[in-house]
């Protein structure tokens, strides 16, 4: 298409930004307007409460995690709110302690991936050549299989300690997190105001940092923010079926898998923990899915009306 | 009433629109309203308007359709006795493609990508009398062989003007009574677009059909329109024969639009329409053109003007009587001869490679220090190629670039940084070539901090000073450039070119993405600047007509070769070869030959027409 | 070439015939299975490498708490487990391509005889899950962008969301306290059938996982359908065709469908190669016979050949995935198949 071609899309854009309440281009921007929806407050406020009770929870715990205080398996009662597990210990305690390992270990992972996963994919994307199909060959083998099974496969090597449960869900993220910051990157390097740059020789990195790093980032976070509930589920999933953190720690996924033999007697064993790890994976979700509806909506407006031509023309609500 | 658009004589009526309105989905204001307009058989009415003026809107409605986000709220749309806007839907998908025909913008997107040709076109006849019988004479008719290559291609193997000769064919074959067509040829080339244009006006007479041509392009509705209805913020300000209307516009809108008109026979000096159309909901009151209308008067702050009427033309203007105020074009640009100086910029024997594709064949030019040099090309020319070699940004050429005497390193990085400097580039796409995560002030102090080395204070008056010399606030260096417009945009690029004092200025096709308004302003900028400043100017384009008003000299290019160079005037009045023949000959012209009539004089005959 | 502003276009290129033998496809489809082998034998390599940096050795592992030096070093020779690791890579793959994947360290049979009865179970679990999931998925996501209901839209939009947060496990368990242990009792929570027995003789037993797994898929396939309905149905060539008159049934499924079915084909290829990874927590849950269940087993016993044999597998699932989901796209995607 001729520079005439793209010409009435891009007046017609002309029309819909004069008229439609064009946002600033900043990430609190969007976090803002991320927050204004119901979805993202919503959310946002699932995930802090979840957090305020994993962190706090510890300290206000009526009873320690490991003592014995009633029948095992035994139904709510005045001292012990959610009844007792398998082995008779407070089920409330032990969910109040719960909480804190699964979410550090699961922030770590997340930024070792989005940190590992970004550092190759901004590369593989700004070099490209032959260090780009080098890299994204390894990538294709790291997206190979389940992620899942990527972590068991070094778990099995080197045991189940927490720091190696937060290696290998981190690495296990990193391959899918190259793709996509790669896919942006290219998007973003191909830009004309890159080109302005280089061509009046500003430096490579300056480059990097300065114009191509600010529009990422709005791609980051919500990679982020969907890495990091995966990484919760990873990871609450590897200490339910075993792996990762070993009882007798109070853990959110190790209570639910202990706790299963149960079910029939006291189901809160297992119903809280769950409740706890959905409520806080939701909230995520939520709060993501508004973000990355509201980086569409402020910073990629000139990409997609570029293609909406006519319709931006004439109708500017 | 007498509809003020109504065609006097014998002539059938085959359209006839009365006081059209559509709204948005919610009712809140209006896109378009109190539009009415007549149309015979045989006869082609163009509609033009700029950005936001409600055309393509008319268009859709013609067919009782609307885009989402929109209803149509109230009116007529008549079409040999049926109204469309009344009609029930089965009634209504009936007529369209039968009755009524749309041919659209862009043939690339409005085809089917996974059908192949053959099908499409089959389902324009399907239940016709002769429906597959047909195909291959309406293929005939609009330039295209029945072969299997073409009937069994999927659209994206066919080139746009095939393309859009595929969507006239699906037009025309079931011989509506009325045809619309949205643009269509946006996005071609010149010569690809004179065919599609001789090809319409062809059928439209042989086949008798009644067109609606819309289109912001005044040269292309003057070749091709009998009578001409100018939109501006949803409402026809203007209606009339197309004569009468392009030749002696009564509206200062159109005026406006003729001053803004780049011509090619003239050096005129374009003049551009400060501000921008209102959007939907938020017109000023009264007239909604009064808050850029150089001949407003306090009237037209209180009621929106009715129309004012003779036989077959109306203007919505209180003033359309005044003879005063009835210049048509600009003044005349002053046709110094290019300076004569030494050479700032000269290319020698460039030739690139994409792959293994050849884009130039040494291809030279010169360009003296002040001057203007235009690079005329159609699409795939290597105009742009071209430029970046110059530039430096082309990883794969041969040849040389002698700046000021010296010669320059092939890439960016083996330069100077006061070439650097001294050579600055402003691209196309004012959406793609500012940083949407910075600031005004951010994107413009960028270059300056870079080559001057200068920070704070320093910096902001430099760039404030760039602003102010490319008519903008500095207020605006605050903002983002999601909060500019089109216009806006392009200029605080060109700001950011001029603000590290460059003495060679490329511009790759910096207009093409503007409406006419606003491309007439820009172009206005680039002279004087270039007068102000002794720049010296790279201005590549595809579009002829802009030539005369900034060049000085020409460089044509065809395929990656230089077909022909020289001075503007000597080429453009006597071209020696075909190709650059060709290229005068296929562009659109404003007065055609034919439309001679005199303009009328108001003073008898008015009409006042009230809502 | 004429340059006169004729109506006859001699002089314009015409497209290479459309029927070309196959277009790019036997190409792309070379290019993805030398890519798929050079994959799966880098990943062979790296599971390979990984399961070989074990503190101890295989013989370590199999002795115990047992083993003296001197009979570790006699199991090391019998395992072959002193020769250079190059060399034991090659036996192992060889004995793969063999057909002979080596013999488990815990269970004293071949590798293969554990790990292939298996592979029916979850190949049960997994079409099942796939058919059901998919065609819950397209169906709605097709009526949901028809009809555009803002209501309806909105809800669905919000409970998939929901749900796709959730782990599969939180949703296996939520089943099971639903349908067999608290709140209703028709289903079994857990499976009894021996790896080796048909899973098929005791349906009941697969409900509660199948169902799992399908409500995990579904949320995401509605979603994409829907989005890739919607951005057929807001396009220029469906507002063409309906200017065209064309009824509303040919519009949706003569011009917007087939246009959808790229993106459709890519997600039914990712939530294959999703499920082939949500088996591993669902089985051990339901204690049902499948590979998932076999893998977190060996990961427990440290049965290094089944680990081993089990990953690479499920690499090579991964591959044919991806490849037919690449050949599938390819073939509705005309643009790509006979490019310019």
């Amino acid at each position: 298409m001729t520079g005439a071609g793209s010409a009435a899309g891009a007046r017609a854009l002309g029309a819909l930004t004069r008229a439609g309440g064009a946002d600033r281009g900043g990430i609190a921007a969007i976090t803002r307007q991320a927050l204004r929806t119901k979805r993202g407050a919503i959310g946002l406020a699932l995930v802090l409460a979840v957090v305020l009770f994993a962190v706090v929870g510890p300290f206000v715990a009526p009873y320690s995690p490991d003592a014995l205080v009633t029948v095992p398996l035994s139904g709510p009662s005045g001292h012990a709110w959610l009844g007792g597990d398998f082995l008779g210990r407070d089920v409330w305690s032990r969910l109040l302690a719960g909480g804190g390992a699964l979410l550090l270990l699961a922030v770590l992972a997340t930024l070792l991936g989005v940190g590992a996963g970004t550092a190759i994919g901004v590369t593989a994307g700004l070099v490209q050549g032959k260090t780009d199909s080098v890299l994204m060959r390894l990538v294709d083998v790291g997206l190979a299989f389940p992620q899942i099974v990527f972590a068991l496969l070094l778990v099995s090597v080197a045991g189940a300690r927490p720091w190696l449960v937060v290696v290998a869900v981190g690495v296990s993220h990193t391959p899918q997190v190259a793709r996509v910051t790669r896919a942006a990157t290219l998007d973003v390097a191909e830009q004309d105001f890159v080109k302005v740059a280089e061509s009046n020789g500003v430096r490579r990195w300056r480059i990097i940092v300065f114009e191509i790093v600010p529009n990422l980032v709005s791609v980051l976070m919500v990679e982020l923010g969907l890495r990091l509930t995966f990484s919760i589920t990873l990871i609450a999933g590897l200490t339910f079926i075993g792996f990762g953190l070993r009882p007798p720690a109070p853990n959110w996924g190790v209570m639910i898998n202990e706790n299963r033999i149960g079910l029939t007697l006291n189901p809160w064993g297992v119903l809280a923990p769950i409740a706890m790890i959905a409520i806080l994976t939701i909230g995520m979700n939520l709060f993501t899915d508004a973000f990355a509806s509201a980086a569409i909506g402020v910073d990629r407006a000139g990409d997609l009306m570029l293609e909406a031509a006519p319709f931006a023309a004439e109708a500017a609500p | 009433m007498t509809g003020s658009g109504t065609v006097t004589g014998a002539d059938r009526i085959r359209l006839s629109v009365r006081d059209l309105r559509v709204e948005l989905a919610d009712g809140s204001a209006d896109v378009v309203a109190e539009v009415s307009f007549d149309v015979a058989a045989g006869h082609t009415l163009g509609i033009v308007g700029e950005s936001g003026s409600g055309k393509t809107t008319v268009a859709h409605a013609l067919l009782g359709h609307c885009r989402r986000g929109l209803k149509l709220a109230s009116g007529s749309v008549v079409v040999n006795g049926t109204d469309l806007l009344a009609a029930a839907p089965e009634e209504l998908r009936r007529h369209r493609g039968r009755m009524v025909a749309f041919v659209p913008q862009d043939p690339g997107k409005a085809l089917n990508p996974v059908m192949r040709i053959r099908r499409q076109l089959a389902e324009s006849v399907a239940g016709l009398d002769n429906g597959r019988a047909r195909i291959p004479a309406i293929l005939a008719d609009v330039g295209l062989d029945a072969r299997p290559e073409i009937l069994d291609a999927y659209p994206h193997q066919l080139s746009g003007g095939q393309q859009q000769r595929v969507c006239l064919a699906m037009a025309f074959a079931p011989r509506p009574d009325l045809i619309v067509l949205d643009e269509p040829t946006t996005g071609l080339d010149v010569t690809t677009q004179r065919r599609v244009l001789d090809t319409v006006k062809r059928l439209s007479e042989s086949y008798g059909v009644a067109s609606v041509y819309v289109s912001h392009d005044l040269a292309v509705v003057a070749e091709v329109a009998d009578r001409v209805a100018v939109m501006y913020a949803g409402r026809v300000v203007e209606l009339g024969a197309a004569a009468d209307v392009l030749a002696a516009p009564s509206h200062p809108y159109t005026r406006g639009l003729l001053l803004a008109a780049p011509r090619p026979n003239e050096a005129t000096a374009m003049e551009g329409i400060p501000g921008y159309p209102p959007r939907a909901g938020q017109r000023p009151p009264g007239c909604s053109f009064r808050p850029r209308c150089p001949i407003a008067v306090d009237r037209c702050r209180d009621t929106p003007p009715p129309e004012f009427v003779r036989p077959d033309h109306l203007v919505r203007c209180f003033r359309a009587a005044d003879e005063s105020v009835r210049a048509v074009a600009g003044p005349l640009r002053e046709q110094a001869p290019g300076p004569a100086g030494p050479a700032a910029l000269q290319a020698s024997q460039i030739s690139a490679r994409y792959g293994r594709r050849q884009v130039l064949h040494d291809v030279s030019f010169e360009v003296r220090q002040g001057e203007c040099l235009a690079i005329v090309g159609e699409s795939g020319s290597g105009k742009t190629t071209l430029a970046r070699c110059v530039s430096g940004l082309v990883a794969d050429w041969t040849g040389s670039v002698r700046f000021d005497g010296a010669e320059l390193a092939r890439n960016v990085r083996g330069r100077d940084r006061s070439v650097l400097q001294k050579i600055q580039y402003v691209y196309q796409n004012p959406y793609a070539s500012l940083n949407p995560r910075k600031t005004v002030r951010q994107i413009l102090a960028g270059p300056v901090e870079h080559f001057s080395g200068k920070r704070g204070a320093a910096v902001t008056a430099v760039v404030s000073q760039a602003l102010e010399s490319v008519a903008l606030s500095p207020q605006l260096l605050r903002r983002f450039p999601a909060e500019l417009s089109g216009g806006e945009r392009q200029r605080v690029a060109i700001a950011r070119a001029l603000a590290v004092e460059p003495s060679v200025l490329i511009c790759d096709e910096i207009t093409s993405a503007l409406d006419v308004s606003v491309q007439a302003a820009i172009i206005r900028l680039l002279h004087d600047l270039q007068l102000l400043r002794d720049l010296t100017l790279v201005f590549i384009t595809h579009n002829l007509a802009l030539l005369p008003s900034i060049a000085h000299s020409v460089v044509v290019l065809q395929h990656g070769r230089v077909v022909e160079s020289g001075d503007v005037h000597a080429i453009l009045s006597a071209p020696a070869m075909p190709y650059t023949r060709s290229l005068i000959a296929n562009a659109p012209r404003l007065d055609p030959p034919g439309h001679e009539n005199p303009p009328q004089s108001w003073t008898a005959d008015l009409r006042e027409t009230t809502k | 070439m004429s340059l006169a502003a004729t109506p006859a276009s001699p002089g314009e290129a015409v497209p290479a015939p459309a029927r070309r033998a196959g277009g790019t496809l036997l190409p792309l489809l070379g290019r993805r299975l030398v890519a798929g082998v050079f994959t799966l034998f880098a990943v062979s390599v790296v599971v390979f490498a990984a399961t070989q940096v074990l503190p101890g050795n295989a013989a370590t592992a199999v002795l115990g708490q047992s083993g003296t030096p001197q009979r570790v070093a006699q199991l090391e020779a019998q395992m072959h487990l002193d020769r250079p690791a190059v060399a034991q890579y090659a036996s192992w793959i060889g004995g793969i391509l063999h057909g002979n994947p080596g013999t488990s360290l815990v269970a004293n049979q071949s590798v293969a005889s554990i790990v292939l009865p298996r592979v029916l179970a979850s190949a049960a679990l997994v079409l099942i899950a796939a058919v059901v999931g998919v065609g819950i998925g397209v169906v709605g996501g097709v009526l949901a962008a028809s009809r555009r209901s803002g209501l309806i839209d909105q809800s669905m939009s919000l409970g998939s969301l929901i749900v796709t947060a959730m782990p599969e496990f939180v949703v296996a368990l939520l089943l099971v306290v639903l349908f067999s242990t608290t709140v209703l009792r028709v289903l079994p929570a857990v499976s009894v059938i021996t790896p080796g027995r048909s899973v098929l003789d005791s349906p009941a037993e697969l409900v509660l996982p199948i169902a799992t797994l399908v409500i995990v898929i579904v949320p995401y396939i509605f979603r994409m359908m829907r989005g890739a309905m919607l951005e057929a149905l807001e396009s220029d060539y469906v507002e063409m065709a309906r200017l065209k008159g064309l009824s509303v049934r040919r519009v949706l499924f003569v011009h917007a469908l087939p246009n959808a079915l790229a993106p459709v084909i890519q997600v039914i290829g990712l939530t294959l190669l999703y499920l082939a990874g949500g088996i591993v927590v669902v089985e051990f849950v339901f204690n049902y016979p499948g590979l998932g269940q076999g893998l977190v087993n060996a990961v427990t016993t440290r049965d290094i050949p089944a680990i081993q044999f089990l990953v690479l597998l499920l690499a090579a699932f991964y591959v044919f995935v991806n490849i037919v989901t690449d050949v599938l796209v390819l073939l509705v995607s005309p643009r790509r198949r006979y490019p310019r």
